[in-house]
Order: structure tokens, then sequence, then C-alpha cells
């Protein structure tokens, strides 16, 4: 019963992932035939294409960014709206909202936002006298990735919130209590109870959180396309230029692969990282 | 006291940081674009729905509307079936099948599938699979199943085998302990699964910019991004179509809060 989702995964996850691997040998245009040039593209990417290297540490930098912050966040959150009061839930509700969004649609209304002359962003610094704050956020080198990034802990980070406020309500209350006629204070208790026992929930979140930012290219595509001059560029938006600006299909698939090579690599030092903490 | 005061300024500019952007999207959907721009924060002078007549007459955005609908209607269901299906032959086999399946899923969880863009760009060409609604539902059912496998897995894996295994005795057949035993027990997860697939289908953007071109194939994320070059800085038509596009999402939101917060959170604690 379960071969019909099995066939049809393996026809178009399994077998494209092989012609990936294919295609990453040749040069290809689609309008000729494709050209056998064997482990050429590995070579040519990785000794000379500066691009490749500055997508590497874009991707890097907005994956470390957000799921830092993005954790961090919906740990706070989480930690001041855990009981189960009427208000708490309701901004549970309000907090959550952003998510259930289309990426194009978050990028159209920060597209808005960070307008430099009508964007509530910095009509917000304007008037708070901070003009020095007031940038053109998408629209410089310096600026665009980390709005960018801002937008995509917004957008998610009430739902890594809700996972854990469900990690934090299985937490044994009796721990609390006696740490509290230990005269533990509020960040003894975070320190000693709360942080530990919320370890295998900040592992799921971090996990998911990573694997969101990676595939981060709807909403990278819809509010700069990776520009400008590819300061916010990503591997997936970059794939996606190098196919249909370039034509150059041996060259994206090769592309492809230092993406899942680099993905794999993150997620497994991430995890390595928090089982350790973990065990201790 | 400074833990009430931070959590009260936190809770406060986090909110506000939803709300406004919101309230823009929403208020800009009755203004003029000099009103989105000179007081983007204000109410509108009038309530009104002409951005919406004018958005629906100059662009395709019904059509698009209907697209949405019919891709995210059949991936829905074929990924649910298909799934589910999958999900219980993986919970009754403890054979090597059985985790062969399960571990060819979980590959295709830690490496989602749209690292393979490009494979994919070249074979739906091929099968000229491309600037056709079935063949985003097709990679949408393919890129959807494996976190839906775990889900519905996981939860089968927690009903009492006792309820299988006296069905079994009687007789039944695998598929008949599916459909009359394991299906009904699992309305939950289902439920939860349906939203959660509903929600990302709805919204997902890169397989159909890489196969459809046609205009009048567009789902609505692809047409609210045309609608960036088209109604460039028009914003009252640009918020207006994301209003278009969130409508439906916002409604089925707001009456059922519950079931939309656990069905999305499943998605990423069992995956």
């Amino acid at each position: 019963m379960g071969l019909p989702a099995a066939i049809l995964f393996g026809l178009f996850y399994f077998v494209p992932f092989i012609a990936n691997l294919r295609y990453s040998l040749t040069k290809w245009d689609r309008i000729t035939d494709p050209e056998f040039v064997g482990i050429r593209n590995f070579v040519n990417l990785l000794t000379n294409d500066d691009l490749f290297y500055k997508v590497l540490g874009n991707n890097l930098r907005f994956t470390f960014l957000v799921v830092l912050f993005q954790t961090l966040f919906s740990l706070i959150f989480a930690l001041f709206l855990v009981k189960n009061t009427r208000a708490n839930i309701a901004l549970r509700t309000l907090f959550f909202f952003p998510t259930i969004l289309s990426s194009v649609s978050v990028g159209m209304i920060w597209l808005f936002m960070y307008d430099p002359n009508f964007g509530a962003v910095n009509l917000f610094f304007t008037k708070l006298g901070l003009e020095g704050f007031a940038l053109n956020w998408l629209g410089s080198e310096g600026s665009a990735l980390y709005a960018i990034a801002f937008t995509q802990v917004w957008f998610h980070t009430g739902q890594m919130m809700v996972i854990y406020i469900a990690g934090l309500q299985q937490i044994p209350q009796e721990l609390y209590e006696s740490a509290s006629m230990d005269g533990a204070t509020r960040w003894q208790q975070f320190k000693h109870v709360t942080w530990p026992m919320s370890i295998p929930t900040t592992i799921v979140v971090m996990a998911y959180t990573t694997i969101q930012s990676f595939r981060a290219f709807d909403l990278i595509f819809s509010m700069t396309q990776g520009g400008p001059n590819n300061s916010s560029n990503i591997f997936a938006v970059l794939i996606y230029q190098t196919v249909f600006s370039e034509l150059r299909i041996g060259y994206a698939a090769t592309q492809s692969i230092f993406f899942i090579i680099v993905l794999v690599l993150v997620t497994v030092l991430q995890r390595k990282f928090l089982n350790s903490r973990y065990e201790k | 006291m400074t833990y009430r005061i931070i959590r009260y300024l936190s809770l406060t500019i986090f909110a506000l940081l939803i709300i406004v952007p919101s309230a823009i999207v929403v208020f800009g959907s009755s203004k003029t674009d000099a009103e989105v721009y000179n007081k983007p924060l204000s109410l509108p002078e009038r309530w009104n729905l002409d951005n919406f007549r004018f958005l629906f007459e100059v662009s395709n955005v019904g059509r698009s509307f209907l697209n949405s609908v019919i891709v995210t209607g059949f991936s829905v269901v074929i990924t649910l079936t298909l799934a589910s299906m999958c999900a219980f032959a993986i919970s009754r086999m403890i054979t090597v099948t059985g985790k062969i399946l399960f571990s060819l899923f979980a590959v295709g969880l830690a490496i989602p599938g749209q690292v393979n863009l490009v494979p994919i760009f070249i074979l739906f060409n091929d099968l000229q699979l491309t600037n056709k609604l079935s063949g985003i539902v097709l990679i949408n059912v393919v890129t959807t199943l494996p976190i839906s496998v775990f889900i519905l897995t996981a939860f089968f894996r927690e009903l009492p085998k006792e309820m299988y295994e006296a069905s079994e005795v009687d007789g039944a057949t695998p598929f008949r302990v599916y459909r009359s035993i394991a299906l009904p027990l699992s309305r939950p997860a289902m439920g939860a699964t349906a939203i959660f697939l509903f929600v990302i289908t709805w919204n997902e953007l890169l397989f159909p910019l890489l196969l459809i071109t046609d205009s009048d194939k567009r789902t609505l994320p692809l047409t609210l991004l045309s609608f960036r070059g088209e109604f460039f800085s028009n914003y009252s038509m640009i918020f207006t179509a994301v209003m278009v596009a969130s409508i439906p999402m916002v409604a089925m939101y707001l009456m059922m809060q519950r079931s939309f917060i656990s069905g999305l959170t499943a998605g990423a604690v069992k995956g």
C-alpha cells in the first residue's frame, strides 16, 4: 500500500536527483546538445567563481542570523506567554498570524515597509529623530540581506514560539516549586530548570529553522531577487538565475550539488553541537 | 518588576510589528496611491471595493484565484491519500521494507525537493508538463509527501495494536483495515496534515515560477509577483492583490485558529 507514494517519490525525487549528478558533468544550454566536460564545472566553481563564494557567505550568514534570532525570540515570547490566560492565547494567535501568509505577500508588505521614501520603517526612525537609521534598506548592499533576515524572523517566530510553548508546558511544575523553595531567582530557575529541560525543543526549532532559511527562495526572490549586486543572493536564487538568465544547465546542476553538501553539513554540525550540549 | 516591564514592552513591540503592516495593507486596499504614500497608517477616507473591481478587470487575478483553488485542492487530496496509505503500511510493517520506505522519505525530509529544481525543470519540459496545472499538482505532491508521511506515521504508530489485530483475525485485508479502522480513527491527524498542506501549497512559489510561463495558468503567488513589475510601486493595487491572495487563508485561520496552529506545528515537530 505504500507503493504508489514510493513510486511517485522515486520517479520525481530520486531519479531527478541522479539526473542532476549527470548534468553536473556537462556543458549544456538546452539549445545545442549537452557536451561532456568531466569535472570542469566543479573545478571552475571552486577555483574561479567569486560569485559562488559570495553566495555561500550570504547563505551561511543568513541562516546563522535567522536561526539565532528566531530561536532566541521564539523562546523569549514562549516564556512570556506560556500560561494559558485569555490575553496570552490572544497574543499567541496574533504572533502566529504571519505564518499563514504567503512569502510573496510578506515580501510585498515589507517591500513597502522598507521603502526609502514612504515606508513605515524610515518614517518611524525619522519621527524618533534617528535619521541616521533611515536607510535605503533593500537598495543598498550593506543592508539588504539583514533586512530580509529580519523579515524572515518576523514571518516565522510565532510558529516556533508555539512549538516552544508546547515544550515548556511539558516541564513538571514540581521542578519550579522546589527551585523556588530553595530561593532560586527567576534567572536561576531559567538557567537550571527551564533551559536544560527545553533543549530537546530547541533542537527541533533550530533544525526546522535551518531548513526553512535555506528555502527562503520565495521571500528573497520577491523582495530583491538577490540584489543589489548579489548582496542578498542565496543558493536557491543563484541556481534559478543560472538556469534562466544564463542558460547554463550543467553549471546550475553543479551549484545544486554544493547547495546539498552545504545544507547537509550545516544540519549535521548543528545536530552534533546540540546533542553534545544535551548530553552534558 | 524589571521582568514585568521587559515582558510588557517586548510583547507590545512585536504585537505592533504585526498589527501595523497588516493595517497598512487592509487600509491600503481602500485607498488611492497618493493616500497610501502620504498617510499609510490613517484609515481610508471611505471604505470601498474600487481597487478590487479594477484589479479583477485589468488583470488575470480571478483566473489565478481559480487556478490556485484547483491546484491546492487536488494537491492536498492526492498527497493525503498517498501519504496516509504509505504511513499505514510503514506503521504496520516491522519488516525491512517498512524501514526502507521510512528512510526513503527521511532523505526527502532532510534534503527538500527544492534542490532538484534543475532536473525537475528539464524533466517536466521533456514530459511536456510545463504550463499545466497537473504538472504543478504533481510536483506539489512529490515535495510534500515526505513530511506528510512522517506526521501520519507518527500518528498511526500511536494507535493501539489491538485495534488492527482484532480485525485481521477476522480476515480483513490490509486495505480494509486501513479504510474501516485506521482512516476513521486518524481524522484529527489527517485534519492537521491537511491544514499544513493547504497553507504551504496555496503559498508555494518556486515550482510554479519554474514551470509556468502562460499567464492563464499562473497561481496566485505567481500573479502577485508579476504585479510587482506591472504595477511598479502602485501599492494600492499590490495591497489589494495581497488581500485577494490572503483572504481565504485568513478567514480560515480566524474560524479555526486551534487546528491551524496545531496543524502547522505538527509539520515542524514531526518533521
